[in-house]
C-alpha cells in the first residue's frame, strides 16, 4: 500500500510520526536529493554531505510540511535552501581569508578548482552565476517546468524564463570563446 | 545555441550515482532523528524545569510566552510593556512541531564526522574559490532569500554539523599557504573559527549567549536546542549541535486516575496557561485529521477559551472562582471546576506608549502570510492604541529607512497609508535597521512614557551572520536605556525562533509567532486590552479534598503540571506564571462516598472516614509570587459544593469533555460527541470574539472525522 502511496499522504503521516511513511519517503526521494546536490554544488562528495545533512534534518523539516505544495516542489526547496546556506557559510569562509588580503589563498583555490572543473560542465557551471546554476540545475538537470522552478527557487516564472535565455547568452558567448 | 543548453542538459541529467553506502549511512540517520524526533517524554513535564529548560518546541514555547505575558502591557512599572502577539502557529507547523525535539542532533554531526573529514579537505578549499565571485552578494543580495528564509532553520539545523569542518578544512587549507607564505597560516585558522559563528545564525550557542537567554526556557526551534543544551557543550569548539531534549514533545503523561480521597487526600499542581494544544488540534482537524491522544492537553484546550470570572476585588492579584455542577457525562459524580481570574491593573492609568514598527521587508516577506499579514495585524492593533500613543515605522532591508516619522495614533489615515507603502524586495541588513529603530525611539521618548520596539520579521534577520552576541549585547544595553524590544514573527516556524527569542529577551520583550490574521487579533487586539504582562508568577494551586464528602477525584488535565504535595509550600519550586487579565481553569470530577460512581471499593480496614469540617467538599489553596518577588502569598478558600454551576464552568466542561473524547478516555461512558456539541452549543454565551464558536465547529468536524 505504501509503495502506491502519494508523496503528499506519506509526508503528512510521516509529519504525524509514521515510521513507515517516512522510511517510504526518504528511500524514495534520496536519489533525487542526491542528484539535485550534485547538479547544486558539482561535487559528489558535497553532493553526499548535503544530502546527509538533509536527511538528518528531515525529520524536523517536515513539521514545516503543510501540505500546501507538492511534495517534490517541497523537497527541492529545501535541497536548494541547503546547498544555499553551505554556499553562503563558504563565502563568509573565503571572505575571512579575502579580509586578510591573502590573494595567495586565492590563487591557491583558483588552481585547485582548475584543477577539479576539468569537464565542460563544470567549467560550463562555474561560469553561470550562482542563480542562473541553480536555475539550470532544476530546469535542465530536474526537468521542472519554469513555473515549478519559479516556485522552489521563490522567483516568478518570468524570472526563470529570463534567467534561461541568460543562460543560453551565456552559453554561446562561452562557446565563441573556446571557438577561438 | 539549443546545442549548448542540450549539453548541458545531458551532462546535468547524468548526476553520478549516489554511493550506497552513503545512501544507506544518510537513510539511517534520517531515521535514526526521525525517532528521536517522537519520542515521548521519560518523565512527567514538570512545572519545575518550566521556565528554565522546559524543553517545549519553539512554537509550543512562544505560545507559553505569549499567552502567559502577551502583552502589551502598560503600566508605570518598568518592564512591563510588552507588545505580545500571539501565535498561531502555522498549522500544520504547530502540529508538527509538538514533538519538540530540535532536529540537528549531535549525532549526525558526530557521525559524520568520518564522511566529513574526509570530504572536507576536499571540498573546502575548493568552493570557497568556486563561489569566490559571488560570495559576497550571495551574503547580501541573494535572490532567493525568500526561500531561504522560510528555509533559514536548515542553516541553523541541518548544516550545523558542517560546522565541523572548519578544523578538518584548516590544515587542508593552510598547507599551501605554508609552502608560500606563513602568514597565511596564521590568517586562516582565526577567520574560520569566526566564520563559524556567523554561519550558525542563531546559534549564539556559545556560553555567553546561553546564560543571557538561559532563564525563560524559550525553546526555539533548531537554537533553542542551544539556549536549553546542557552547558557542557558550550565549549565545544566546534558547535557540535547539542541534542535537544525532547521531554515536552507532546507530553505524553497518561491521564490522571481516579484518586481515593482517603489515601491521597491532597491534589497540588502548577498553573499552566498554555495554549498550545489548542492549536495543535486545530490545526490537525482543519487538516481533516484527528489529532492523535498524545497532542491532547485537555487543560490547555480548557485554558484557550476567555471565561468570563469575575474580576478581583482591588487590592487582591486574583480572584477565585468555583463552581460545581452534574458531570455531563456522569450522574454519579459531580464537576468542581476552579477558575483563576488574574486582576487587571487600571490600563486607563498606563502611560503614553511609544510604538516604533521595525519591519523587515526583505525580499522573504514578500508573501500574503508575511507582509500582507503582517500590515492588517498592525492595522488592528492600531485601533486599540490611544490618540496620545505615538507611531513610527522603520523598515529594513527593500524600502529602507524612516517610512513614518514618530505620528499620534489617532492619526490612523496617516499610519495605515504608510503601512501601505511598504513592499519586499532586497535583502536585509537588520542591524543598521535596528539601530535607526532606537534612534528613533529615543528621540520620541519623554517622562513617563514607554518606549517599545516591535521588531516584525520572517527570521531572515541576517544580522545573525555578521555578529549575532553583539546585536544581543546592542539590544541588551538599549534596554538599560528603557527602550524595548518585542520580535513578532510572521511567516512559518522558520528558523529564526533563536534569535528572535534571543533579542526579545535580551530586550525584555515577547517573542511571538502570528500566521493568521484571528491570532493576530486574538492576542494583539482582543487581549492587547488586557495588558498581558505577568501579575503573578509561580502559581500554584492546592485542593484538598475532604474525605467525608468526596471520596474519589479526578483532575482533568494538568497531567504535566503536577507537583508534589510538599512542592507547594517551597517556593524554590517553580510554576506557571499567569498574565494580567488571564484566567486559569482547572476541573476536578469528584464521587461522593456512597455513589454508584464510585470506582473503587472502600478498604476493609481503612480508616473511617473524618467527619466534621463543616460539609465542606475541600478546600483550595492558591500561592504565587508577586513578580520578581521571593516569597509567596498564599490564598484560602473553602470549597463549599453548593457554587453554582455557571455558564462558564460547562463551557469549559464541553471542552474538557471533547478533549477527553480526542483522548478515548475511558471516563465519559457513553457520552459522545452530540452530548459534547450540545453542552458547548448550550453555553457558548456571548462569545464575543467568537472562539467558542470555533470551538462548537471543530468538534463538529472531529465528530465526522471519528466517524470514519
Amino acid at each position: 500500500m505504501l509503495m502506491d502511496t502519494p508523496d503528499e499522504t506519506l509526508a503528512t503521516h510521516a509529519a504525524q510520526g509514521d515510521r513507515a511513511a517516512f522510511a517510504t519517503l526518504v528511500g524514495r526521494h534520496y536519489d533525487r536529493m542526491h542528484g539535485l546536490a550534485w547538479r547544486l554544488t558539482g561535487s559528489k562528495a558535497e553532493a553526499e554531505d548535503l544530502t546527509q545533512d538533509i536527511c538528518a534534518a528531515l525529520p524536523a523539516k517536515l513539521r514545516n510540511w503543510r501540505g500546501e505544495a507538492r511534495f517534490t516542489t517541497w523537497l527541492y526547496r529545501v535541497v536548494v535552501n541547503a546547498a544555499h546556506d553551505l554556499r553562503r557559510r563558504q563565502a563568509t569562509r573565503s571572505r575571512a581569508a579575502q579580509g586578510w588580503g591573502d590573494w595567495e589563498l586565492a590563487r591557491q583555490d583558483e588552481i585547485q578548482v582548475q584543477a577539479e572543473a576539468a569537464g565542460w560542465l563544470a567549467q560550463a557551471m562555474t561560469q553561470l552565476p550562482p542563480d542562473l546554476r541553480d536555475t539550470v540545475a532544476l530546469v535542465l538537470g530536474e526537468e521542472m517546468t519554469q513555473a515549478d522552478a519559479g516556485v522552489v527557487l521563490g522567483v516568478s516564472e518570468g524570472t526563470i524564463a529570463w534567467r534561461m535565455s541568460e543562460v543560453k547568452k551565456r552559453l554561446r558567448a562561452m562557446a565563441r570563446e573556446e571557438a577561438k | 545555441m539549443t546545442d549548448d543548453l542540450h549539453d548541458l542538459r545531458k551532462h546535468l541529467q547524468a548526476a553520478p550515482a549516489p554511493d550506497a553506502e552513503a545512501k544507506a549511512w544518510a537513510m539511517a540517520l534520517a531515521m535514526e532523528n526521525f525517532d528521536r524526533l517522537q519520542g515521548s517524554p521519560q518523565a512527567p513535564r514538570s512545572s519545575e524545569d518550566r521556565p528554565k529548560a522546559a524543553a517545549m518546541n519553539g512554537v509550543r514555547r512562544m505560545l507559553n510566552l505569549l499567552t502567559s505575558r502577551p502583552a502589551l502591557a502598560m503600566t508605570t512599572s518598568a518592564a512591563a510593556l510588552v507588545l505580545g502577539v500571539a501565535v498561531i502557529l502555522p498549522v500544520a507547523d504547530l502540529r508538527l512541531t509538538g514533538p519538540g525535539a530540535l532536529p540537528a542532533s549531535e549525532t549526525p554531526t558526530a557521525k559524520r564526522s568520518t564522511p566529513a573529514d574526509a570530504a572536507a579537505p576536499a571540498t573546502a578549499p575548493a568552493d570557497p574559490a568556486l563561489d569566490a565571485g559571488t560570495a559576497s552578494s550571495m551574503a547580501e543580495a541573494e535572490p532567493m532569500d525568500g526561500i531561504t528564509a522560510e528555509e533559514f532553520e536548515l542553516s541553523g539545523e541541518i548544516l550545523s554539523p558542517n560546522l565541523a569542518q572548519p578544523e578538518p578544512a584548516a590544515p587542508a587549507r593552510s598547507e599551501p599557504a605554508a609552502k608560500t607564505e606563513a602568514p597565511g597560516n596564521l590568517a586562516l585558522s582565526e577567520p574560520i573559527e569566526e566564520e563559524a559563528a556567523p554561519s550558525a545564525p542563531m546559534g549564539l550557542p556559545e556560553a555567553e549567549a546561553r546564560l543571557r537567554l538561559e532563564a525563560p526556557a524559550e525553546t526555539a526551534d533548531g537554537a533553542v536546542g542551544y539556549i536549553a543544551a546542557d552547558p557542557v557543550i558550550a565549549p565545544l569548539p566546534d558547535l557540535v549541535q547539542p541534542q535537544v531534549q525532547d521531554s515536552e514533545a507532546y507530553a505524553t503523561a497518561a491521564a490522571n486516575p481516579v484518586k481515593v480521597t482517603a489515601e491521597e487526600p491532597v491534589s497540588t499542581f502548577s498553573i499552566d496557561v498554555d495554549t498550545a494544544s489548542w492549536a495543535v488540534i486545530r490545526s490537525s482537524l482543519n487538516l481533516g485529521v484527528l489529532p492523535t491522544p498524545d497532542q491532547v492537553r485537555v487543560e490547555e484546550m480548557v485554558n484557550y477559551f476567555p471565561y468570563a470570572y469575575p474580576a478581583p476585588t482591588p487590592e487582591a492579584a486574583f480572584s477565585t472562582n468555583v463552581s460545581v455542577m452534574q458531570t455531563p457525562w456522569n450522574t454519579g459524580t459531580r464537576l468542581v471546576t476552579i477558575g483563576i481570574q488574574g486582576a487587571l491593573p487600571a490600563v486607563a492609568d498606563r502611560p503614553p506608549l511609544n510604538l516604533v514598527f521595525l519591519i523587515d521587508t526583505s525580499g522573504s516577506m514578500e508573501d500574503p502570510n508575511k507582509l500582507g499579514l503582517l500590515k492588517q495585524s498592525l492595522a488592528l492593533m492600531l485601533a486599540e492604541l490611544r490618540p496620545e500613543d505615538q507611531i513610527a515605522i522603520v523598515a529594513y532591508a527593500g524600502s529602507a529607512g524612516q517610512v513614518l516619522p514618530p505620528t499620534p495614533a489617532a492619526e490612523r489615515e496617516t499610519i495605515l497609508a504608510a503601512l501601505e507603502t511598504l513592499s519586499a524586495g532586497g535583502s536585509t541588513a537588520g542591524a543598521e535597521g535596528l539601530e535607526l529603530a532606537y534612534q528613533v525611539a529615543e528621540a520620541m521618548k519623554a517622562d513617563g512614557e514607554i518606549s517599545r520596539i516591535l521588531l516584525a520579521t520572517d527570521g531572515d534577520f541576517n544580522v545573525g551572520v555578521s555578529d549575532p552576541e553583539g546585536l544581543e549585547a546592542y539590544v541588551a544595553r538599549q534596554r538599560e536605556t528603557g527602550t524595548y524590544l518585542s520580535v513578532l514573527g510572521f511567516g512559518r516556524g522558520n528558523l529564526d525562533d533563536a534569535v528572535m527569542q534571543a533579542l526579545a529577551q535580551n530586550g525584555n520583550g515577547t517573542a511571538a509567532y502570528i500566521d493568521t490574521l484571528s491570532e493576530a487579533r486574538k492576542v494583539l487586539v482582543d487581549q492587547l486590552t488586557g495588558a498581558l504582562f505577568p501579575i503573578a508568577d509561580d502559581v500554584k494551586i492546592q485542593v484538598e479534598w475532604n474525605p467525608a464528602e468526596v471520596a474519589e477525584y479526578r483532575l482533568i488535565g494538568y497531567e504535566t503540571r503536577a507537583l508534589r504535595r510538599e512542592d507547594f509550600n517551597n517556593d524554590r519550586v517553580d510554576a506557571g506564571a499567569i498574565g494580567a487579565g488571564r484566567q486559569v481553569t482547572a476541573i476536578y470530577e469528584v464521587t461522593a462516598p456512597g455513589s454508584d460512581a464510585l470506582r473503587n471499593d472502600p478498604l476493609r480496614y481503612g480508616a473511617a472516614p473524618a467527619e466534621g469540617a463543616g460539609g465542606e467538599v475541600g478546600f483550595l489553596r492558591l500561592r504565587w509570587k508577586a513578580p520578581g518577588a521571593e516569597v509567596s502569598t498564599l490564598a484560602e478558600t473553602a470549597i463549599t459544593g453548593a457554587e453554582p454551576a455557571s455558564e462558564e464552568a460547562r463551557f469549559a466542561a464541553a471542552i474538557a469533555g471533547f478533549g477527553q473524547l480526542l483522548q478515548g478516555s475511558v471516563y465519559l461512558g457513553d457520552w459522545g460527541w452530540d452530548e459534547a456539541i450540545a453542552l458547548a452549543a448550550s453555553a457558548r454565551g456571548e462569545d464575543a470574539y467568537g472562539y467558542r464558536n470555533e470551538a462548537v465547529t471543530l468538534m463538529r468536524l472531529a465528530q465526522a472525522l471519528a466517524a470514519n
